[in-house]
């Protein structure tokens, strides 16, 4: 054969044996960033699983954007940093569609000092309050009034851009109201741009989602933050786990429409997630919930728990027990 | 018909009816190819007339809330915190500073280099150098920022200690670094363009290169090099990712640019791709922050209208 | 001529040499200030990313185990969505500059027509992004998909493209069209054999500027629906079934490699800031490898233009 007819025998062969008669099927996903590392962890594990015959694509429009495409039917699975607000559920009951809402792991909310940061041993809500909360702006800019027996030195503030579940989550536990914020802090959607920041400033105080922290952990130090109960714990998977350290430990979810747990290709999605998501969630530094509220969940899919336990509104410092306890509505 | 090959009647002259025949179709092809390029021209107006409404549906809502008079004149952007304020001063103000750095890094630079390369330089090294400086509008915006964030800024802290991690300076020069293409690869397209002949004449007089590119090129190529300095100018005005990066993304009503600010496309990236619900004011926001950018485009691009049809040659 | 003044002559002689020599001087810089910059960039990128640059991460899939992660999907959906945005952006766009610089009568509606075109230059990308949304998506039904991600960046570089292809029309010498209108030629004659190939090498250097541009954006493209994790490959456009070629692939969903690095720069592992470093180093190569055929065509055009 002339060596064109065996390139274009060759070229055609190879077209021919990638085009392997697959199953259309996909689960699609969209929504936070923040729930992505999770989501995308079990999407690569359930396709190698399953040798590529149902195929999961991943989105991060975000929390806000995710759900506007899953209350119109486009996507099977929400990923979110926040439980569905108000607005949502409306949105999804006009368009008919029914959800069921799964937590899949919790972020520990970490706040992080400079490691040449002496002076701070530990930190109370009050404290972070009186650095944080809107009347703090322009007038709370040097550590001596966050604390007489801290240093004479100027505040740096780093934190989450304002459009962030991060945002919202910490300002509701710290201040007492959501996206109730000073408003002259260095804010960035990026974490690791914080990280930078944090790190290279002795005077710096910032927060972000635990997994930043435990990946810098030599550029940064964590402060213990007091709890409910008057200790002051640092944060880390077990401190989440057992419910003490509060108030800065966030569950995160994934929602899925009642319509698309009939394809089977979605049902094996959500069950391969319940199922591995203690052990992916770790990888990715997010803290696993107890091994009982995957069952639990399943439980619910099973018995067709569907709806919110948040009833539109967010909430601060929930446990994991009661969580899956409360009554769903949607 | 008959043909010969006589002098008069070489072109032998068709009938009426064929003439006419011939002249009309070609008249009908030349009205439908004009009506498909009239129909392509009509996409752009489209394009716009599809954004306005867009944003002014949005903006409706939005307005139907916050009162006209303080969106304009409240000088607090935080429509995402609890406490809301919608003034788009600060928007404004840091849009305007930031372009205003960048306009000023890239035009004399580019303008420039766009001299240099047209004027001075060997065809060789033009056409080896031209496809670099390309190549710097194709590095994607997300690494100018970082390098504006990393490098840039750093270097700008060593000069003026006191300066913040984000700024509105160390964007604007990177983002000035990343419009150069527009502005030197379009202008000295105008300025090859412009006739030896005209050149000619000039180091004829006795000119020298610089003075035959100041006195007689660019007053020729000047519609060229004005349309490169507005599309530069644009692209400063709707860049996003570098200022998103590096100037930091809190809104602050200032033309100092050694401080942190927030541009109306970086508020608008920030927020659709963020976590707050479609149809939530904050959300609604971002379409009236948009209405406004393009408003005051529309004013720059008038203005700039206005200049070049006065300054035109026609040569 | 007295000495006096020759000797005044030649001073200003000297002087203006001088000039000529100092701007000579500060030209190169500033093309230096560029040309150094973009070397610095894409180096720093190639020295932050080498280890990856691997045969395995072209043909990789994403993962979150950073050395496992590849840019297949990525470099194959930014390769799909340049096509798409070629060629909806560069037919429009010459047609539209032709329509504008030869057809059009100097009347209000140009003018307004005009103004329209460079008004959209300076929009936002993300803004494209939310209309084609609500059009693209939506109204007209082409979904998330490499189809619509393509429409909307042709949208956005087609301003580019458009004041490119005018000013480039602009600059041909009327005397080749008069030429071409004394020997009877229609309007559309003297533009398709004239106008057209001689203002080719400005249109190029639009089509450049832009794809460059759309090349690396991520705000629109992630409005419309581009995914950040997608372990499969469109379908190929040559099957083997009648009729051999297929556009079902304009129908998928896809990711590009800014997106990608978008996403890798901001995990907090070290690791992945090698990938984006890679990616992004790969990304700069394919604009090149873009840009390349329209650079050498520009280059050949230019060199037989002589007026």
């Amino acid at each position: 054969m002339s060596s064109f007819k065996q390139t274009a025998l060759a070229a055609a062969l190879i077209v021919l044996g990638s085009q392997a008669a697959h199953a259309q099927s996909v689960v699609k996903v969209d929504g936070s960033s923040t729930v992505f590392p999770v989501t995308e962890a079990v999407a690569e594990d359930f396709q190698k699983s399953k040798k590529g015959d149902i195929k999961v694509t991943v989105g991060i429009s975000g929390t806000g954007g995710g759900f506007k495409k899953f209350c119109r039917g486009e996507t099977d699975v929400s990923n979110a940093s926040r439980p569905i607000l108000k607005q949502e559920m409306e949105a999804c009951a006009a368009a008919g569609i029914k959800y069921y809402e799964l937590p899949v792991a919790f972020d520990a909310l970490t706040v992080v000092i400079n490691p040449k940061n002496a002076f701070i041993k530990e930190l109370t809500v009050a404290q972070l309050k009186k650095m944080w909360e809107p009347a703090a702006q322009g007038a709370v800019t040097n550590w001596k009034q966050v604390d007489p027996s801290f240093p004479d030195a100027p505040l740096k503030l780093f934190g989450a851009g304002s459009d962030s579940g991060t945002f919202d989550y910490f300002t509701e536990a710290v201040v007492g109201k959501a996206k109730s914020s000073r408003g002259d802090y260095t804010a960035s959607e990026d974490d690791n741009v914080l990280v930078q920041g944090v790190s290279r400033d002795v005077n710096a105080i910032g927060y972000f989602g635990y997994a930043y922290y435990a990946e810098n952990q030599g550029k940064l130090k964590a402060v213990p933050v007091v709890n409910k109960a008057g200790k002051a714990v640092a944060p880390a998977p077990q401190a989440v786990l057992d419910g003490s350290y509060n108030p800065l430990s966030r569950p995160i979810f994934i929602y899925v429409s009642e319509k698309s747990m009939e394809k089977p290709e979605v049902r094996e999605f959500v069950t391969f997630y319940m199922k591995n998501a203690a052990t992916l969630a770790s990888e990715v530094k997010y803290v696993p919930l107890p091994a009982k509220a995957y069952e639990t969940a399943i439980d619910h899919l099973n018995k067709k728990k569907l709806g919110t336990v948040f009833g539109g509104e967010a909430e601060v410092g929930v446990t994991i027990e009661s969580l899956l306890s409360r009554e769903a509505k949607l | 018909m008959t043909t010969s090959l006589s002098g008069a009647a070489a072109f032998a002259p068709l009938t009426i009816s064929d003439r006419l025949a011939k002249k009309a179709l070609r008249n009908s092809k030349e009205r439908v190819i004009e009506f498909v390029l009239f129909a392509a021209a009509c996409v752009s107006v489209l394009t716009t007339l599809g954004i306005v409404w867009v944003l002014v549906s949005e903006s409706y809502h939005f307005f139907e809330n916050v009162p006209i008079w303080s969106f304009l004149s409240d000088t607090m952007w935080t429509p995402l915190f609890a406490d809301a304020r919608y003034g788009i001063l600060p928007l404004l103000a840091g849009t305007l500073t930031t372009s205003l750095v960048a306009v000023v890094v890239a035009i004399p630079l580019g303008t420039a280099i766009a001299i240099y390369l047209s004027e001075f330089a060997k065809p060789a090294v033009r056409e080896a150098v031209k496809p670099f400086l390309e190549l710097l509008g194709g590095i994607p915006s997300i690494i100018y920022g970082y390098f504006a964030l990393a490098v840039v800024i750093p270097l700008l802290q060593l000069l003026i200690p006191s300066l913040p991690g984000f700024n509105m300076l160390g964007a604007g020069i990177v983002m000035g670094i990343a419009i150069i293409p527009y502005v030197s690869s379009l202008a000295e397209d105008a300025m090859r363009a412009v006739p030896m002949s005209m050149r000619e004449g000039s180091y004829a007089m006795g000119s020298t290169k610089f003075q035959t590119a100041i006195r007689v090129v660019i007053p020729a190529a000047l519609s060229g090099i004005l349309s490169a300095y507005i599309l530069g100018i644009s692209r400063a005005v709707g860049e996003t990712m570098i200022v998103a990066v590096a100037a930091g993304m809190q809104p602050n009503f200032t033309m100092n640019p050694m401080e942190p600010a927030q541009t109306i496309s970086a508020y608008i990236v920030q927020v659709a791709l963020g976590d707050l619900p479609h149809g939530s004011i904050g959300y609604q926001s971002i379409f009236a922050a948009g209405l406004s950018l393009m408003l005051m485009t529309l004013v720059l691009n008038i203005a700039g209208h206005m200049i070049r049809r006065r300054y035109r040659e026609a040569y | 001529m007295t000495s006096a003044d020759s000797a005044g002559l030649a001073r200003i002689i000297r002087r203006n040499k001088r000039g000529d020599l100092i701007f000579a001087i500060a030209g190169f810089l500033a093309l230096m200030i560029g040309v150094l910059t973009f070397l610095a960039l894409f180096l720093q990128m190639a020295y932050a990313g080498w280890e990856r640059l691997t045969p395995d991460f072209f043909m990789n899939f994403p993962s979150r185990r950073a050395s496992q992660a590849g840019i297949l999907t990525a470099w194959v959906g930014s390769l799909l969505v340049m096509l798409v945005t070629a060629v909806s952006a560069v037919p429009l766009g010459v047609a539209a500059g032709v329509y504008l610089e030869e057809y059009a009568s100097k009347n209000l509606v140009t003018d307004i027509i005009e103004i329209n075109v460079t008004n959209l230059a300076g929009v936002p990308s993300i803004v494209y992004g939310l209309l084609a949304l609500g059009v693209f998506v939506y109204a007209f039904g082409f979904g998330q998909s490499i189809l619509s991600a393509g429409l909307t960046l042709g949208l956005l570089i087609l301003p580019v493209v458009i004041v490119a292809t005018r000013e480039a029309i602009r600059s041909i010498p009327q005397y080749i069209r008069e030429g071409a209108y004394a020997l009877g030629a229609t309007r559309w004659q003297v533009t398709r054999d004239h106008i057209v190939p001689y203002s080719m090498p400005g249109i190029l250097t639009g089509v450049i500027i832009g794809m460059s541009r759309a090349i690396g954006e991520t705000a629109p493209i992630i409005t419309i629906g581009a995914l950040t994790f997608i372990a499969f490959l469109p379908e190929a456009p040559i099957g083997p079934d009648f009729p051999w070629v297929n556009f079902e692939w304009l129908k998928s969903g896809f990711t590009v490699l800014p997106i990608q690095m978008f996403n890798w720069t901001s995990r907090p592992e070290e690791a992945f800031q090698q990938n984006a470093a890679a990616a992004g180093f790969i990304l700069v190569l394919m604009t090149l490898a873009m840009n390349a055929v329209s650079i050498w065509i520009r280059y050949h055009l230019r060199k037989d233009i002589k007026w």
